[in-house]
């Protein structure tokens, strides 16, 4: 018996739970001559109560099993295999049950070690054994919990509010997931920094200049002995993110919303704001070939007829104007919403003054919606620098520390895909400074969003 | 013009008579037609918001439009300024004259037009810039000033004029929206002023503010009379008995009645008049 099976009975049982429930609290319900206050909790309730209490129990048994019950089964099964020909390491040891398994569940003939042919039925037996003991167990409390949550439908049982309950925590558990997780991908990113900054000092890394992290992998290598300062990622990734892209993306995006909210009319508005929005709905590996093999040739050809006879194929200006069309709708719909929150009693003001229409935007409703402008901008910054497809296809890898938009720069995300793209041993500077890079990456777009929600904030407060 | 209504100053129907004289109260001076009004409709889309309205401003009186809300008192206001322009539904139709100059026409520039005939909301609405920034946002935009000197004199005698200064010379550098309501109010009172308009339209400026602030503005407002043509909109009648001279009541769109505040409030001819100010609604 598969434990999927059971787990199909279970719900079904379940589902059973609640229409008895359910009826039960019907029948007092009519009993109670339809009348308020009769019964406290409609049918559904009792239902719901009825059916919680019986799945919950067996469900945790069924799903501890399904976590830890590998484990129990694979170490009895390894304990009957003859100790000579017992794999040892993990990795054997995971060949080997991978063998028996398949064996066992009939998806291989033969297996390459004749040991694990040896022990394929006993592993079949004891799984077997084990899921109905599970199964059983779970059938028993799921018995229990149902008969006795049953016995208590009556018409005075607060059901709802109990079920109202269990509701409000199942949505606690929910957000508490969501960030146990972030939190277990932030601890991952410092334990691994930690191995890295072990290996390499913190110094070297946020402040030197020369990044190279190959190292050798025989004593006898030359030229690769491996460095890792950042900082020229640090810069590729402002030089792209912070500074071309917000040339391109905050004068366009500006100017884009002030046409949005101050000159459009309702019907221009209502086709051309979507059509905008649209565009960050663009997956962003579509900018990033985009700018690979339209925007990165017609930038090299642009430098080569200006005389920059070395212009590279790959340029900090090409990712940079991509990367900054692609924050337009960003920028534009944060601009967007500053200006709308400025009151119509400003403009009117203005307008009322003999102020013109470009007047009014220029020095009243601009100055006045800066602070939300400015924190969406530097949400856009935030975005900007951790986006990755982009810089991945037209930035380049080569880690210059330059001024030069046409030469080819690298980022903190590019380099991040670099190192960890491929075959990679987990334990060398050079992938472990890959966790280095994401930890200065989510410290400084966290910082970003922290600052900029604040500022955007204060700025909604200014105008309740 | 055949809804002029009975109580029109007399012998004041050509639209363009200068120095009529008007009998009673307090506006028994010559007054001087500033702009006046011919069958003004307005709509916002399908749905009619002014009725044929017509009716006289005087450049030494304070005229009040009164009414209950919704009425059309501001809609009418803001046609004097042309701030319906910047209402995309509305339509406006009629003949309004500044000084005898159709402001609807279309060699008449709605800059310059603004310029001459100034605004005070409801809300009191300075900009989030400094004191001195507001006031001189319209002598900038309309190059009064030829250099900072001439513009401190400007904003230090408009502040004076709105009753201002005293409270504002030592902050001037101070944000506009730091200040009370009823200061907040009087700043934009001196805002407008300092483009020296000839018209100051009013949209129940008191509306947002406690009795004391209230009494300040009606206090500036009797003490800019005669210095500028002013209109004022307000539900609160009596501060219409008590600000104005001329009384204009509005019920669903059209002007019910129209002539000296004191003949309004003492002896409406109208029964809608004298139903809504012996506050039967409104
Ligand atoms: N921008 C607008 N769009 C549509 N209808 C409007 C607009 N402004 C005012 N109205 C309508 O016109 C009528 C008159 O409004 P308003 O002039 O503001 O009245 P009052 O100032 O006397 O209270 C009201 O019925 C109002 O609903
Ligand atoms: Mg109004």
């Amino acid at each position: 018996m598969s434990l999927s099976l059971i787990l199909v009975v279970v719900l079904a049982l379940g589902a059973m739970a609640y229409w008895l429930g359910r009826s039960r609290g019907a029948a007092m319900v009519v009993a109670g001559g339809h009348r308020i206050g009769a019964v406290h909790s409609l049918p559904g309730y009792h239902g719901a109560w009825v059916a919680l209490l019986a799945l919950a129990p067996a469900l945790v048994v069924l799903a501890g099993w399904a976590i830890v019950g590998e484990g129990v089964v694979t170490g009895q099964v390894l304990a009957a295999v003859p100790q000579d020909v017992r794999p040892v390491t993990p990795l054997d040891t995971s060949a080997f049950m991978n063998e028996v398994r398949g064996l066992a569940a009939g998806d291989i003939a033969a297996a390459f070690n004749p040991a694990a042919e040896a022990v394929a039925p006993q592993y079949r037996a004891i799984r077997g054994n084990y899921n109905l003991m599970v199964g059983a167990l779970a059938l028993a409390l799921f018995a229990i919990g149902g008969l006795w949550a049953f016995s208590q439908v009556r018409p005075d049982f607060r059901a709802r509010n109990r079920v109202e309950r269990v509701v409000k925590w199942g949505l606690v558990l929910a957000s508490v997931v969501a960030i146990l997780t972030t939190f277990g991908i932030v601890m991952s990113l410092i334990f691994e920094s930690i191995r890295f900054f072990q290996m390499v000092s913190p110094v070297e890394f946020l402040f030197g200049t020369k990044w190279s992290p190959q190292t050798a992998i025989r004593a006898d290598q030359v030229g690769s002995s491996g460095a890792f300062g950042a900082v020229p990622l640090f810069w590729g990734t402002i030089f792209i993110g912070a500074i071309i892209a917000m040339i391109v993306a905050i004068p366009l995006g500006l100017m884009a919303a002030i046409y949005m909210t101050q000159y459009a009319d309702a019907r221009v508005r209502r086709v051309v704001k979507p059509m905008l929005e649209l565009l960050a709905g663009v997956p962003t590996v579509v900018y990033g070939f985009f700018a690979a093999l339209t925007v990165a040739p017609a930038v090299r050809n642009f430098a080569v007829s200006i005389g920059i006879a070395d212009a590279s194929a790959e340029s900090a200006l090409a990712a940079g104007l991509v990367m900054g069309i692609m924050i337009i709708p960003f920028v534009s719909s944060m601009a967007d919403d500053a200006l709308t929150a400025v009151p119509q009693a400003m403009r009117d003001g203005s307008l009322a003054m003999g102020a013109t229409k470009s007047e009014t935007v220029k020095k009243v409703l601009v100055p006045a919606a800066l602070p939300g402008i400015v924190g969406g901008v530097l949400l856009a910054v935030s975005r900007a620098i951790g986006e990755t497809m982009i810089v991945v296809m037209a930035a380049g890898l080569a880690a210059n520390l330059t001024l030069n938009p046409f030469s080819s720069v690298t980022t903190v995300t590019a380099q991040i895909v670099a190192l960890l793209t491929g075959d990679q041993e987990f334990d060398s500077p050079k992938t472990l400074s890959a966790f280095a890079l994401g930890l200065v990456l989510f410290v400084i777009t966290l910082l970003l969003n922290i600052y900029a929600l604040a500022v955007v904030k204060k700025y909604r407060e200014a105008y309740e | 013009m055949t809804d002029i209504p009975a109580r029109q100053a007399d012998g004041n129907s050509a639209p363009m008579a200068h120095n009529v004289p008007v009998a009673a109260g307090r506006a028994a001076e010559a007054v001087t037609t500033k702009m006046t009004a011919r069958d003004v409709n307005v709509f916002y889309g399908a749905k009619q918001a002014l009725k044929n309205v017509s009716i006289d401003v005087s450049r030494e009186n304070v005229t009040a439009f009164i009414g209950p809300s919704g009425c059309g008192k501001s809609t009418f206001l803001r046609c004097f300024n042309r701030m319906n322009d910047t209402v995309d539904s509305a339509q406006v139709s009629g003949r309004i004259q500044l000084d005898g100059k159709d402001i609807y026409s279309p060699d008449m520039d709605v800059v310059q037009l603004r310029a001459r005939v100034g605004m005070v909301f409801q809300k009191p609405n300075p900009f989030p810039k400094s004191i001195y920034e507001n006031i001189a946002y319209g002598p900038r935009i309309h190059g009064l000033a030829r250099a900072k000197p001439d513009l401190d004199i400007i904003v230090e005698s408009s502040l004076r004029r709105a009753g201002l200064w005293d409270e504002a010379k030592d902050r001037l550098n101070e944000s506009g929206t730091a200040m009370s309501g009823g200061q907040q109010q009087r700043l934009c009172i001196a805002r407008a002023i300092a483009v020296d308009p000839e018209v100051i339209l009013m949209d129940e400026p008191c509306s947002a503010l406690d009795p004391i602030a209230t009494a300040k503005i009606e206090e500036l407002i009797d003490e800019l009379r005669g210095k500028y043509a002013i209109v004022i909109v307000t539900h609160n009648m009596q501060q219409a008995a008590r600000v104005s001279q001329k009384t204009a009541f509005f019920h669903l769109g059209s002007m019910v009645e129209y002539g000296d505040t004191s003949m309004i409030f003492t002896n409406p001819v109208q029964t809608r008049t004298k139903d809504y100010i012996t506050g039967r609604y409104g």
